[in-house]
């Protein structure tokens, strides 16, 4: 950013334990043992890039169960997306999954996260942080970066479309778990016939244990185990990956995971799906299901073509009837609408 | 299920990881020879990949490829893939060029590496007989994965083809020597694991403030000298770049 111009920042009074800027990460460094990271929720990675008509590269905080308390030094527009949170603009509620304009001095309050796990705050101009490689994810496995705190304050970027809110986007819900689609992977043919049948007939459920890099699953019945398991060599690993530790316990891995593994995996979720296991919440139930390559293509959206999907789902946040209703019920509870303008 | 896995167990063999990976997959045992075929045959796709490969990296024995299986259908992928491995005997391909030969002082057995022991036991050997089989090679990086410029280390003797712990050990701290299946890692970033510590370094294979962030590369040569706890601790105390008292040449 040059210096002439007038900073553009947020300045953050208390934020939550895992507050982090991403973006949707920086593939290539595999080879160097770096996984991409970023967003753990794509999908709502997306969904806040289209709800300010803005560049994929715009980088968004990613709030892992609870936000903080946010003020912009100039007036912004922001977007709030993934799993829903409370949000308090001044002290009147704000509509998710919908643009508005944070005015300078306003104080934006996004607390817990009522289902799901990472819910983002998307600003016009995207956050501008020092980039390394190539994008501002921050990869806490790997010590790039750091979680925010309060105190800090965060440059933002130039605005390619100032004073355009008021934008509203209707979401799938992917915060109450549910079935995850499963491609083969390498090893999947290490476990028997029997064991895959097993592994696509039981429940599982997300414990406390897990973050960026992964998340464990339990479940009752006996361990999910293949041939030979001590044994086998490390092999390249990648997000979504299903592998069964040591013990026998299921640990799906996330954008910051290691780039390699030497416990076997049964197979890999569909990318499409992830987002499903991220913001599954502890105790949320799980079900996987294989797929054939041909089916997961049927279902599959990179994020530039969920992008463009998405942007013709955009609608006004007033006049659709099942919008003015909900403000109908924010009506009843704060006596005021607020959240647009 | 049939029909959805895969199935190949000739080698090299491809096979599919999720809906956006391809692993070309040269043996399922660590040889030298797997490697060095796994090396080249990376930087030749590099050299020549079709338009929707994302990235692409090597493990111990298989290049891995990430694509975009829209713009890149699976089938033209495999075909690719293919074709490239009947050009040449790719288990006999040179090693990567501008290859380094480093010297790293580390500290073995005793507090900096609790399990020495254990591992020596394993591989039949007295803890004294295991420092001088893992100082004597130059060993090559046939790998950097797991975290950042994190290399895995091989190939020990058949002694050492121990397996990894059932349980993980909580923590190691970064600089860590482990052991297993006749590798060793160095580890870049405190860690759990599977693999036992069996020594330590001030090596920082990871130097995110640099402009080369990662210290080694894939056909590197690292030999290991052992020194004593009090030494090693000196080094740690003073060391500000990262080498930990390392020094590297080049390898001609």
């Amino acid at each position: 950013m040059g210096t002439d111009k007038i900073t553009r920042a947020v300045i953050v009074h208390r934020a939550g334990a895992s507050v982090t800027v991403q973006d949707l990460g920086r593939p290539g460094n595999m080879v160097d043992g770096l996984s991409p990271g970023g967003a753990a929720d794509r999908c709502a990675f997306v969904e806040g890039a289209v709800l300010l008509g803005q560049d994929l590269d715009c980088a968004a905080l990613e709030m892992a169960g609870f936000g903080g308390e946010f003020e912009a030094t100039s007036d912004m527009r922001v977007a709030l997306t993934g799993a829903p949170m409370q949000v308090r603009l001044d002290g009147q509620p704000l509509e998710f999954n919908a643009s508005h304009t944070l005015a300078a001095g306003q104080r934006l309050t996004v607390g817990a996260a009522t289902r799901g796990v990472y819910g983002y705050l998307h600003v016009g101009g995207g956050f501008a942080t020092q980039p390394f490689l190539g994008s501002r994810a921050v990869h806490l496995a790997s010590g790039i970066g750091a979680p925010i705190s309060g105190g800090d304050q965060i440059s933002v970027g130039e605005d390619a479309k100032p004073g355009n809110v008021g934008q509203k986007l209707s979401v799938n819900d992917r915060f109450s778990g549910g079935v995850v689609q499963v491609l083969p992977s390498i090893q999947t043919n290490l476990f028997s016939v029997a064991t895959r049948e097993r592994f696509e007939a039981t429940v599982f459920f997300r414990t406390p244990r897990g973050n960026r890099q992964g998340v464990e699953l339990k479940f009752d019945g006996d361990p999910f185990t293949s041939e030979g398991q001590l044994k086998i060599l490390s092999e390249s690993m990648i997000a979504g990956d299903i592998q069964m530790t040591g013990n026998g316990d299921p640990f799906v891995l996330l954008p910051e995971c290691q780039t390699t593994g030497g416990y076997p995996r049964i197979g890999t979720i569909l990318p499409d799906d992830l987002p499903i296991v991220a913001q599954a919440g502890v105790g949320v139930s799980l079900m996987f299901k294989f797929i054939t390559h041909k089916q997961a293509l049927a279902h599959h959206r990179s994020p530039k073509v969920l992008y463009a999907n998405l942007g013709a789902k955009l609608h006004p946040l007033l006049r659709d009837p099942h919008d003015i209703q909900d403000l109908l019920g924010y009506q009843l509870i704060s006596g005021a609408i607020t959240g647009w303008d | 299920m049939s029909g959805l896995v895969n199935t190949s167990v000739t080698f090299p063999r491809i096979l599919n990881v999720g809906l956006n990976g391809v692993l070309v997959n040269f043996s399922d045992k660590l040889s030298e020879r797997a490697n060095r075929a796994a090396l080249a045959f990376r930087n030749r796709i590099e050299q020549t990949a079709p338009a929707g490969v994302v990235e692409t990296s090597t493990s111990l024995t298989s290049a891995f490829v990430s694509y975009d299986p829209v713009l890149l259908p699976v089938e033209t992928l495999h075909e690719y893939l293919s074709d490239l491995l009947k050009t040449e005997p790719w288990e006999n391909a040179a090693l990567p060029e501008n290859r380094r030969l480093w010297r790293i002082p580390a500290a073995f057995g005793g507090k900096f590496g609790p399990q020495l022991n254990d591992a020596a036991n394993l591989a039949g050997l007295t803890p004294e007989m295991a420092i001088k089989d893992l100082t004597a090679p130059r060993l090559r990086v046939l790998t950097i994965g797991f975290a950042p410029g994190q290399p895995y280390l091989g190939t020990l003797g058949e002694a050492w083809n121990i397996p990894r712990q059932t349980g993980l050990t909580k923590q190691v701290p970064n600089g860590a020597i482990a052991a297993a299946i006749r590798q060793l890692v160095l580890f870049t970033a405190e860690t759990p694991t599977g693999w036992r510590q069996v020594g330590q370094t001030a090596f920082r294979g990871f130097r995110p403030e640099s402009n080369t962030p990662f210290a080694l590369r894939p056909g590197d040569e690292i030999q290991f000298s052992h020194i004593e706890a009090g030494e090693f601790e000196k080094i740690q105390r003073q060391d500000e770049s990262g080498d930990g008292g390392a020094q590297w040449e080049p390898i001609k």
